[in-house]
């Protein structure tokens, strides 16, 4: 079970924000859910299965890639060829 | 074209090339698969006026095959729901019966091709996106086996899960479909290489089709159970061997799937920061500050919750007991099909336990995610499956659905050809 705090921080971590109003409900509606999920505490722990995989690494070659402005194209902000972003510091 | 079902986000009509296989037909695509030129928005208003500086590889085949493509199609926000009623730009109606919705997430290319504004569409099926729609508008929707179709250009929300694939109004059309999308690319690290290159023969004689038990259980309207027991009668009757069979592990795998899927999306959506695209961030601001109210302001209700579920689950001292289980969880159902399909060739079931809702009826989301119960074990395992139509309760359609062992794609359609053979015969 959790709580509106608990939530509330989750939302932080996440940066996704949560509207106070909707803190209850979605809160109430969180630990139904979690509720459900306690099917997993009857799982037994045998596990076979194996799924056929292949190696993915192959050599690191350079290719062609999109154009600079076409990838500039769809962002708010830019300045001297670069994203804009807001301040990290 | 008169879209009043809302099917979709962008209109177009740029003709494909004279010639290929499938010149002078239209196709629709889910709005979540890349187009260069068109908008992009995988029905949220985060990627408002996003365009794609580059084609899904998906796009890119049906160019080449001389396909029209007629417009992106609108859908569950990010591929997140049952209903379509979660897109950021409004639900799409089911043609059928427009106080229903069309099933999800892929409702709007459901609902384009259910009513006639497409003869194809692409979906997308991360625990039955495709199937779903499919059954609830009475058309053919397959899930291709995990790694059968590129996934380059996916906008992704469930890598693991997720798969590309076709939507018509018959088996040959999708099977048509198919053939063009599933041509291999290096840029999609899970594609293995296995194009389908199939034309499909309608039979079933000499298949053993195992039916699980598990699919009839809680919550299945027995009235749809009782339409798709009949139509695994017709496909016994076509010559195919019918034996009842278990799968226990049934009763992990939602619980399994919505762990799986909310922790990826967590990661997958974090991208999401208005920056690079989308409505751009202020940038006066400190980054999290910045980040939060372009995410608060944007994101829908649905997609916020999954976001939440998937950073809880995969948070310190949860991990384990969340993710880890549903892992476990995981295999243990890829293990349970891997077993039955040493004794038959086929799963079939129900493709929902329902017929579609009204708008607005699946307001909780458990009730919302309980409705995926019998779609999401194929994505768990990977295997292919498919949605035919079979029949009708109180007017509205009712799906079959057949499951296959991974990469025997063709398998699953021929039993579909061979059952729309026999009951449109």
């Amino acid at each position: 079970m959790v709580n509106e705090s608990d939530v509330r921080r989750i939302a932080e971590l996440a940066d996704v924000g949560i509207p106070a109003e909707v803190l209850p409900t979605f809160t109430a509606q969180f630990n139904r859910i979690l509720e459900y999920f306690d099917i997993l505490d009857t799982l037994g722990d045998e596990c076979t299965a194996k799924r056929p995989l292949h190696t993915v690494l192959r050599e690191d070659v350079v290719s062609p890639s999109l154009p600079q402005e076409a990838v500039l194209a769809n962002a708010a902000e830019d300045e001297d060829g670069f994203v804009k972003a807001p301040r990290v510091m | 074209m008169d879209d009043r079902f809302n099917a979709y986000l962008l209109r177009s009509d740029v003709p494909g090339r004279r010639s290929g296989p499938l010149a002078g037909r239209t196709v629709a695509i889910k709005d979540n698969i890349s187009t260069a030129g068109m908008e992009t928005t995988c029905g949220s208003r985060i990627l408002k006026g996003y365009v794609p500086p580059y084609d899904a590889h998906v796009v890119s085949l049906l160019r080449d095959a001389g396909a029209t493509i007629n417009g992106k199609t609108n859908m569950d926000e990010f591929g997140m729901g049952t209903t379509t009623e979660n897109s950021g730009f409004g639900p799409t109606l089911n043609p059928v019966d427009t106080t229903r919705v069309p099933g999800g997430s892929s409702g709007g290319s459901a609902a384009a091709v259910a009513a006639g504004l497409a003869e194809m569409a692409l979906g997308t099926d991360t625990g039955g996106s495709i199937r779903c729609p499919a059954a609830f508008c009475g058309i053919v929707g397959f899930k291709p086996t995990y790694g059968r179709v590129s996934r380059y250009g996916l906008v992704a929300y469930a890598n693991s899960l997720e798969t590309i694939g076709p939507m018509g109004r018959t088996v040959g059309d999708i099977s048509a479909l198919l053939r063009v999308i599933s041509r291999p690319d290096p840029r999609d690290s899970t594609m293995q290489g296995l194009p389908y290159e199939h034309d499909p023969v309608p039979s079933v004689r000499g298949r053993t089709i195992g039916v699980p038990a598990e699919f009839f259980g809680e919550g299945v309207d027995p009235r749809v159970a009782a339409k798709v027991r009949d139509s695994i009668e017709t496909l016994a009757a076509c010559g195919a061997k019918v034996v009842p069979v278990s799968m226990p592990t049934m009763k992990f795998a939602l619980a399994a799937y919505y762990i799986t899927c909310t922790s990826e999306a967590s990661s997958n959506l974090a991208r999401y920061d208005g920056v690079r695209f989308g409505p751009g961030a202020e940038v006066q601001r400190s980054w999290h500050d910045a980040f939060t109210a372009v995410r608060a302001e944007h994101f829908g209700e649905e997609v916020r919750r999954r976001i939440l579920l998937g950073t809880f689950a995969l948070s310190a001292g949860y991990y384990g007991r969340y993710y880890g289980k549903a892992q476990t969880a995981r295999a243990q159902v890829a293990a349970d099909f891997e077993r039955l399909f040493r004794s038959v060739d086929l799963l079939a079931g129900p493709t929902m336990p329902t017929v579609a809702f009204r708008l607005g009826e699946l307001a909780d989301p458990l009730s919302m995610y309980l409705a995926d119960i019998l779609t999401v074990p194929a994505n768990l395992a990977g295997v292919p499956a498919i949605s035919v139509p079979c029949g009708s309760v109180d007017g509205l359609p009712v799906g079959l659905q057949l499951m296959g062992r991974p990469f025997d794609d063709e398998t699953v359609i021929d039993a579909a050809a061979a059952f729309e053979a026999e009951v449109t015969a």
